[in-house]
């Protein structure tokens, strides 16, 4: 065993993978994770830790499972984290956990997400389950949304003993971990369900079609119905377009749409009635993980499918693994090329895409260098679906309809990092609604703070 | 679960029932919707809402069957349930924030086409229960289809039916009973509300244009889940992108793009009447989804 290597993960083979959706890696056994366990250095000072949004003890976990003590290791990471199943696959631990690792320093970090993940799935396999508190304080907490801010709040709330309901939009519960990302990274019967199960066996209760602002408001759920505090975990929200000539022809998609006919709506499976368009060219525009999400789905569909980012692979914002795994499936990239038009036929469809070679110039705010479009370099590309990934901008459901809660120039709702504190008293918030789209951890971790930023208003009140 | 206390069919193919539905009960408003899913395998259908009885807690919707899914809907009896029912969704008719005196000096004409009938059923009610007297046109293909003709007259002001074979009422498009009510007999109207299938809004549109007659009408695009999140509803209105869940679904008619509207409703066409053949006759034709046959993909 060579120490500066991670123990592989096994993966299905790309070939194989590209036309099913069954998850891509296989994750490790019982002696490959003692064995990558076993090249944790042990530091004191343990930089990994620092690096986790959540705080999972991390050199305390890896060491329970050199030892072969999976259950002690489950234990260790539950104090931090509720959803270590979906967080060991979906966070981007090369710039978190990982990305801090001494080991990493010469040789390759230790496999802290593929450890995580085992220890969740062992978990789950040998029916280790979360207790319920003995006694409940009498406090109701209502918590808006149940994505991975909402799930890990109530998770904390339960915790601590109060009353909490998730009230959840969708037929179904967890957010973008149901809707957004696909079956291939994260098996939803077996992983996501579990979690909210998990979540529910702690005491918290989650009712399902409740449009908050709609169907009842924040005001109602604090003056009418009881609730002595709200976390709002409400997510992302509008999808985002381009503004170009054809977008509105039929064969163009939103990302969220196309994700969420396929990954809530099950439109890949026979057996559910969700129609989808699969394309035979597809085209997907922006560069992102919901991009790679998107365009790996439309191929396990049967299309042939282009990624089309404007700058070049350097500045694609999706994780370097998701990437990796798109291209071995066989998706093209298109890069420092942009979009002027959706050509269209006279039905109304989608026939091809006017694109334009684009070339990196000076950085720009962001600090990325801001791609300029190269003169006479247009060309033409024949296709019959496009996917727009470019992101969501707020909902406006929640913050329109409360009183005194205020919204920021990017119409996220304001609220202090530390405790997730919004401008009305009582009202907590947290995650993609507060910060615009972000990570599944991020929004764990602003979940985290909610929950302790309620608890703090609760204990004093 | 949500259950159907009453369920019946009022003509081929158009099917009322009532749901009890508390919360949507206590909130909704005429003009909004709701979307219901049959089973873990339905689809998300968005249905416009007929009635609401907030003390039983219950809402009245009126469909149409269109496709597989609304078809395993109508086969559905008093005491089954729906498994999900979300709502309301989308913003409340603008009547509804106007002050009531003003309203009252209003001349507002509805014209209703088919099963667009039951959506704009709660709307003269709400208007009757708040003093305002409203002309309502309803038109139907032949007498056979047409729907809420007594509900209806119970609330209107003038009621003018009209059938395209002249079976019953006015014959004629209602667009010609607008040009009779307008041009022959010289009524103004302040306001015109049209709901109903796509073309007919539109000529009413062109048509109220002409007459300079402000014209509202409700949009019924493809929808996932209404909440803002997928944008399949989106529509063009006055040159800008629009979602009909969230900024909708009525629209100032005039500005309306209908025939991207009528192109963008057809996407799913050839999906959904696979589907409904399948339904039907068992899963006789081969190919996977979203590939192969269905003309335009």
């Amino acid at each position: 065993m060579d120490v500066l290597k991670k123990v592989p993960v096994r993966e299905q083979d790309a070939k194989v993978r590209a036309t099913n959706f069954d998850e891509v890696c296989l994750g490790y056994n019982m002696e490959e994770a003692m064995e990558e366990a076993s090249r944790c250095l042990k530091c004191n000072n343990a930089q990994c830790v620092k690096g986790c949004p959540v705080g999972i003890n991390i050199p305390e976990f890896v060491n329970k499972v050199q030892a072969g003590d999976i259950k002690a290791a489950a234990d260790v990471i539950a104090e931090a984290s509720a959803l270590p199943a979906v967080c060991g696959r979906v966070c981007p631990q090369e710039s978190q956990c990982e990305g801090k690792c001494i080991r990493g320093i010469k040789g390759e970090a230790i496999s802290i997400g593929k450890l995580e993940r085992f220890v969740a799935d062992w978990s789950r396999e040998n029916g280790v389950v979360p207790e319920k508190p003995a006694n409940t304080n009498g406090k109701k907490v209502a918590v808006i949304g149940s994505g991975p801010a909402g799930l890990t709040c109530a998770g904390d709330l339960a915790k601590l003993g109060y009353e909490v309901t998730i009230f959840e939009a969708l037929h179904k519960a967890g957010g973008v971990l149901v809707y957004g990302i696909p079956e291939f990274r994260l098996p939803k019967d077996t992983v996501v369900q579990h979690e909210i199960e998990n979540v529910k066996k702690l005491g918290v209760k989650i009712e399902t079609n409740v449009v908050v602002g709609k169907s009842v408001t924040i005001d109602e759920l604090l003056e009418e119905e009881g609730f002595d505090a709200i976390f709002v975990g409400s997510g992302a929200g509008l999808p985002r377009f381009m503004g170009i000539p054809g977008e509105n022809a039929n064969g163009v998609f939103s990302a969220n749409e196309y994700l969420t006919r396929n990954n809530l709506m099950k439109a890949f499976r026979e057996d559910y009635d969700t129609p989808i368009i699969g394309g035979k060219k597809v085209a997907v525009v922006g560069g992102g993980n919901v991009a790679m999400d998107a365009a790996r789905t439309a191929l396990r569909l049967g299309a042939e499918v282009h990624i089309i980012y404007r700058r070049s692979e350097e500045e694609l914002p999706a994780r370097v693994e998701e990437v990796h795994h798109a291209k071995e499936e066989g998706v093209i990239f298109d890069l420092l090329t942009n979009p002027t038009e959706i050509i269209v036929d006279e039905n109304g469809w989608v026939k091809g895409m006017k694109l334009i070679k684009m070339e990196l110039g000076e950085p720009d705010a962001s600090g990325r260098r801001s791609p300029v479009e190269i003169p006479d370099s247009e060309y033409e590309l024949e296709l019959d679906t496009v996917i727009m990934s470019l992101g969501t901008s707020p909902n406006p459901l929640i913050s329109s309809t409360t009183k005194g809660l205020e919204i920021n120039k990017r119409k996220c709702i304001v609220a202090e990092e530390v405790n997730g504190k919004t401008t009305k008293e009582g009202v907590y918030a947290g995650g993609d609604a507060v910060t615009g789209a972000a990570t599944v951890i991020l929004a764990m971790e602003a979940g985290k703070k909610g929950a302790k930023g309620i608890h703090e208003y609760l204990s004093s009140k | 679960m949500y259950r159907i206390l009453n369920a019946k069919e009022l003509t081929s193919n158009i099917y009322l029932m009532d749901v009890e539905a508390p919360r949507i009960a206590k909130s909704c408003l005429p003009g909004q919707f709701i979307i219901a899913k049959l089973d873990e395998v339905g689809e998300r259908i968005p249905l416009t809402i007929c009635d609401y009885n907030r003390e039983a807690g219950t809402i009245t919707i009126v469909f149409q069957v269109i496709g597989a899914s609304t078809e395993k809907m109508s086969a559905l009896k008093e005491g089954d349930s729906f498994r999900d029912f979300t709502g309301p969704l989308g913003m409340a008719s603008e009547f509804v924030n106007e002050d009531i005196s003003v309203l009252k000096n209003k001349k507002i004409l509805f014209v209703a086409g088919g099963v667009g009938t039951a959506p704009v059923y709660p709307q003269v009610k709400w208007l009757r229960e708040n003093g305002v007297s409203c002309d309502v046109i309803v038109g139907a293909k032949n007498k056979e289809l047409l729907i809420l003709e007594n509900e209806m007259k119970a609330v209107a002001g003038n009621l003018y039916i009209t059938t395209d074979d002249g079976s019953y009422g006015f014959k004629g498009m209602v667009t010609e009973q607008i040009k009779e009510l307008v041009n022959n007999q010289g009524n103004k109207y302040d306001v015109c509300i049209a709901i109903g299938p796509m073309i007919m809004m539109k000529f009413v549109c062109l048509l109220t244009k002409e007459l300079g007659i402000k014209t509202i009408v409700s949009l019924n695009p493809v929808m996932v889940d209404g909440t803002g999140m997928c944008g399949a509803c989106r529509v063009s209105v006055g040159g800008e992108i629009k979602f009909a869940c969230v900024d909708g679904p009525e629209f100032d008619g005039h500005l309306v793009d209908f025939d991207e509207a009528m192109k963008r409703q057809q996407m799913y066409k050839s999906e959904e009447g696979r589907a409904l053949l399948r339904l039907r006759e068992g899963d006789t034709h081969k190919g996977h989804k979203g590939k192969g046959c269905g003309g335009n993909n």
